[in-house]
């Protein structure tokens, strides 16, 4: 890294370094193509200039092992970007199975973030270094974007949807958040920061923390206050114990699996899935709980699970 | 040169009428492939959105009126058949029977439009189903319901105002057919609107059995 | 040289035929009605860069320095909506496509005259929709209109916007169908498609994928219309609308759209590097069948636009690698024309300058795609400072300098008369090192994470935001120069003959300018395009 003159931000990441590379590899593809062009036309313009008006220019039709080779060059250069891309990709698209899920959600024009233990963020997120954070999110309003350069990571936040990101800081400090999806007026300022701390230092802070009680108190205390238990635990509605990212028998005759798109749905729209076997009586809560209050619920639906199981993505 | 006399009115850009024929087809043929462009989109919408709300969609279906659809359809493939018919008198250079052809098309034409708009979805307005303006459909899958007739009028709409138009043409064509403009070297224009009308009619085609006839009835 | 003058002055040709407004507003001429468009893309145009201009003065500065979020982002919507679809779009198809393509085909004019003349009045029509907007408060959903966004949560003028781009779209389609149809009938005796000038095969391709395209443009904005004036749920999942599937149906335009714009721009560079160069295009063929490639493979990749949507990684993997397909063409394109120059007769005129100016720059930005069709790379880069500096490194460092070589090129044909060549070259260069200085910083500040649509940023970005800036009003002034010589030109510049470059084409054996009926009777052809070989062709 450069001392003065940064030309990319600070590798912070565990997948960084490997993006980068990449993008040193490309960069010189870039430079090299451009340069070889723009010297080989310098050399042609000033060594065919046109000296007097007769001069002839020497007519070739073509040469068809040249095209052979500068479209087979090209082709296996970005056959081999091709892969090298989407290989990494792949791997940085899969968060490890240990890791911490935090989660997001956005709106017009802030950022909410909750910690399993029941911390709330707003506009900041605190995660120890070296341990691997999956961020599950959804928007209350129109599309964001969580994009985090220092990590390399960035993915849209969508209302209507969980999307999510996985990231395992390697440094400690504070590194910007950006909200990377023109949002309205102040998308600008829809800015937050990563802070990352040594883990007992992020114990510390945890444990000092503004708390209420974990993600699933909470949502246990909401699955009593909504009534839930009156069919879920009475045999008039599906049981929900171990049902976490199983499948699920539908009355059309197809399977799905129960995962955090499926429980949100199954509490917003009841009658869009039914499962075999029970008849389409579930009243809609919507409007009646927030995103959060969902993510709080999906996360006590979830710890009736004997294990997670792979995180859904 | 152009050609001077009315009835042939060989444009100034071409060569001869044999070109200018050529070109009028492709032109009308190239202006059908934007057409399916444009449907293809609204189709594409709507099937995805079925897939995503079956239910609601299989409810909305039952509401439409599948008798007059029918009916409609009908109609629409028999003024096909008086088109061609048109055509085919325009071709033999028979000015009556081009007359009346034009005009049965242009009535059933017509009568499409009229059922649409007077029976169907009159009614659809008089039973709270016009999404946007006094939508009180209820039920479980409302929301869908509502999706649904967005998409069935967007896409009924959109083929009644191309219906319109080819009433329009019709109507100039009439008027020309009276006045012997056609005949078995001047017929170009007829069979453009041809194309244009069958396409149109194949569009319906398509709008029908997917709005009206999802998730069978009996 | 005066006798020239008066000579071309009591010839009758289609420029003098008439001088009455109602000759010029009722024309069916193609020629006239490219000058038609020239006038009105030429004011879009200043209209969008003073909004750019406004947006690079504004960021001077980390928290503004000139003009409140609120209106910036608007600054951003409108450079977007007129740019794209009221300048670059039409920009060569509408000016130079509308001259040239009767002629390059040894034709009166195109297969559908009135049809051409209804094309510009509904781009008025689009153009003065989309003005209204702008005059009445503005839009500030971005060019991209994504949803819920634009169809529930903002109060601008978002309809007459949306309204405008609709109307405008038509012009597009109906431009598109003339060219089809034109180029596959009306082509003189003797002229094969493959002895037709590579710029016809560039406009064919282009027309092709307005044809294809902009329809789904249209039922995507009357989607958002819909959704906009009756609340319904196509879009908003608060009322079960998916808010990616805008993105699927906008995308599939928007993207084989850049291609309509970059296309026809490529077209210019061959008929360019061919006459100053004095040489047939190297590969002719391949140059010719790589537009038609382009045009396919762009239908197939809009999903680029979508890697960190929340969409599936496989769609990702998919629209990775096909993304990688339609940049070989181009790549194919830019070997073709550099090795043209190999062994050829080359001057410095201005219309040469901009086409190695584009060549340069094209390869440069080009190759950037490939940077966003990397899947892990773009998810670092994905709408940031990156995406701005690649597509105006295509559009402005490509297109609009391919557009500017092809009006320099055409000027004498089209107008009659000589611009200053001096004054031509310099206003090149200052465009060229304008240019450069303005977005080649963008390409740093995006890596470094500057997200793009952003009124303030971070302090630590000020300095390649400033260079930024500076090199923004080089290039403004860039662009004022070559406005003032061409007027001069138009009013009092020397008269051309009918081929001041020597150049090969059907076009330049007729006068300057052209007689309106172009040719007195058809052309029969007999040679290649661009057949230099023979005989030595001499300048005047």
């Amino acid at each position: 890294m450069s001392q003065g003159f940064p030309l990319r931000p600070e590798q912070a990441s565990t997948i960084a370094r490997g993006v980068d590379h990449l993008y040193y590899f490309l960069t010189a593809i870039d430079l090299f193509f451009t340069a070889l062009i723009f010297f080989t036309i310098l050399a042609f313009v000033l060594r065919y200039r046109r000296r007097s008006e007769k001069q002839q220019a020497t007519q070739i039709e073509g040469h068809i092992p040249l095209e052979i080779i500068w479209t087979a060059i090209p082709l296996g250069l970005v056959v081999i970007i091709f892969l090298w891309g989407t290989s990494l990709f792949i791997r940085n698209s899969r968060p490890p199975a240990a890791a911490t899920e935090i989660f997001v959600v956005g709106k017009q024009w802030m950022w909410k973030l909750q910690h399993p233990e029941g911390v709330e963020e707003i506009n900041e997120l605190h995660v120890p270094v070296n341990q691997p954070i999956k961020l599950t999110m959804t928007s209350e309003d129109v599309i964001h974007d969580f994009s985090v350069p220092a990590f390399r990571v960035k993915k849209d936040v969508v209302p209507g949807m969980y999307t999510s990101l996985w990231f395992e800081a390697t440094k400690t400090g504070t590194f910007h958040i950006f909200c990377d999806q023109y949002c309205g007026a102040n998308h600008a300022l829809m800015r937050g920061e990563v802070i990352v701390m040594e883990p007992t230092a992020y114990e510390q802070w945890l444990s000092g923390g503004r708390r209420g009680e974990s993600m699933v108190q909470a949502g246990a205390k909401l699955y009593d206050q909504l009534s839930c238990i009156t069919c879920h635990g009475t045999g008039k509605a599906p049981p929900l114990l171990g049902i976490y990212n199983k499948p699920v028998k539908l009355t059309n005759g197809s399977t799905v699996v129960a995962d955090d798109a499926y429980l949100r749905e199954s509490v917003l729209y009841p009658s869009a899935k039914i499962v075999a076997g029970y008849p389409p009586i579930m009243p809609t809560y919507k409007g009646q709980v927030t995103e959060e209050q969902l993510l709080q619920l999906i996360a006590y639906i979830r710890s009736l699970s004997p294990q997670e199981g792979k995180a859904s993505k | 040169m152009a050609d001077s006399h009315a009835a042939s009115a060989l444009a100034h850009q071409f060569e001869d009428l044999e070109q200018q024929h050529e070109a009028v087809s492709l032109g009308m043929w190239v202006f059908l492939a934007t057409e399916v462009m444009f449907f293809g989109g609204l189709f594409a919408g709507y099937a995805i959105y079925r897939r995503l709300y079956l239910p609601g969609f299989v409810e909305g279906s039952h509401l439409l009126n599948v008798a007059l659809g029918a009916i409609n359809t009908g109609v629409l493939i028999c003024s096909s058949l008086t088109m061609a018919l048109a055509v085919r008198a325009a071709q033999l250079g028979k000015r009556n029977a081009l007359v009346t052809f034009l005009i049965l098309t242009l009535a059933l034409g017509l009568a499409f439009i009229l059922t649409k708009l007077t029976l169907e979805w009159r009614h659809d307005y008089l039973e709270g189903l016009a999404p946007g303006l006094n939508f009180t459909h209820g039920g479980p899958h409302a929301k869908s319901v509502e999706l649904f007739f967005c998409f069935y009028f967007l896409m009924t709409g959109v083929h009644a105002v191309h219906m319109m138009v080819g009433v329009g043409i019709l109507l100039v064509l009439v008027v020309l057919a009276w006045k012997g403009s056609f005949g078995p070297t001047r017929y170009n224009a007829v069979e453009t609107a041809g194309l244009y009308w069958h396409f149109v009619d194949i569009v319906w085609i398509f709008l029908f059995p997917l709005l009206y006839l999802i998730g069978g009835r009996y | 040289m005066a006798l020239a003058a008066v000579d071309s002055e009591t010839r009758r040709n289609y420029l003098n035929a008439d001088y009455s407004i109602k000759s010029w507003l009722l024309t069916t001429d193609h020629k006239r009605i490219g000058l038609l468009y020239l006038a009105s893309i030429t004011l879009f145009f200043f209209v969008g860069g003073s909004a750019a201009v406004l947006m690079r003065l504004n960021l001077l500065e980390p928290n503004g320095a000139l003009i409140e979020p609120a209106a910036y982002n608007k600054l951003f919507s409108m450079h977007g909506i007129i740019m794209v679809f009221f300048f670059m779009i039409p920009s060569i198809p509408a000016v130079l496509g509308n001259f040239l393509v009767p002629m390059m085909i040894g034709a009166r004019d195109l297969a559908f005259p009135r049809l051409n003349l209804l094309s510009w009045y509904i781009f008025m029509l689009g153009g003065a929709l989309a003005m209204y907007a702008v005059v009445s408060g503005g839009v500030d959903t971005g060019w991209t209109f994504y949803t819920p966004l634009s169809t529930t949560y903002l109060n601008t003028h978002v309809m007459s916007a949306a309204l405008g781009v609709f109307v405008a779209g038509f012009s597009s389609i109906l431009t598109g169908l003339n060219f089809v149809v034109t180029i596959h009938k009306m082509r003189a005796p003797g002229m094969t498609w493959f002895r037709m000038p590579l710029f016809l095969w560039a406009i064919y391709a282009t027309s092709i994928i307005q044809i294809l395209g902009t329809p789904v443009l249209a039922v995507t904005l009357t989607l958002v219309a819909l959704e906009r004036l009756f609340h319904v749920g196509v879009f908003d999942p608060a009322v079960g609308g998916d808010p990616i599937l805008f993105q699927h149906l906008f995308w599939f335009y928007s993207h084989p759209a850049v291609y309509i714009m970059i296309l026809p721009s490529m077209g210019v560079v061959s008929e360019l590097v061919a006459c100053f160069a004095k040489k047939r295009i190297f590969g002719y063929s391949f140059v010719a069948f790589s537009s038609l490639a382009i045009a396919v493979i762009s239908f197939l990749v809009w999903g680029h636009h979508m890697f960190v949507s929340g969409q599936s990684i496989y769609a990702g993997i998919i629209f990775s690698a096909l993304s990688f397909a339609v940049a070989i063409p181009s790549a194919i394109k830019v070997f073709n024309w550099t090795a043209t120059l190999y062994k050829g007769s080359i001057s410095y005129h201005a219309p040469m300058l901009y086409a190695l100016g584009f060549i340069g720059l094209f390869t440069m930005g080009g190759l950037t795609g490939l940077f966003l069709a990397t899947l892990a790379v773009d998810t670092h880069v994905h709408d940031t400072y990156f995406v701005v500096a690649h597509f105006h490194y295509i559009m402005v460092g490509g297109a609009v300098m391919g557009y500017m070589g092809g009006l320099h090129f055409w000027w004498p044909k089209i107008i009659g008369r000589l611009y200053p060549d001096g004054w031509a070259r310099l206003a090149a260069a200052i465009i060229f090192f304008g240019f450069n200085l303005t977005f080649f910083p963008q390409y740093i500040l995006g890596y470094l994470g500057m997200p793009r649509r952003y009124a303030v940023y971070p302090p630590e970005f000020q300095v390649l935001n400033v260079m930024s800036s500076a090199g923004a009003s080089i290039l403004a002034v860039g662009y004022l120069i070559p406005l003032v010589y061409l007027i001069w030109s138009m009013l009092r510049g020397p008269a051309a003959g009918p081929n001041p470059w020597g150049a090969k084409g059907l076009e330049w054996t007729t006068p300057s300018p052209p007689a309106t009926e172009n040719f007195e009777s058809p052309p029969v052809v007999t040679e290649e395009a661009y057949a230099y070989g023979a005989q030595e062709v001499s300048v005047g």
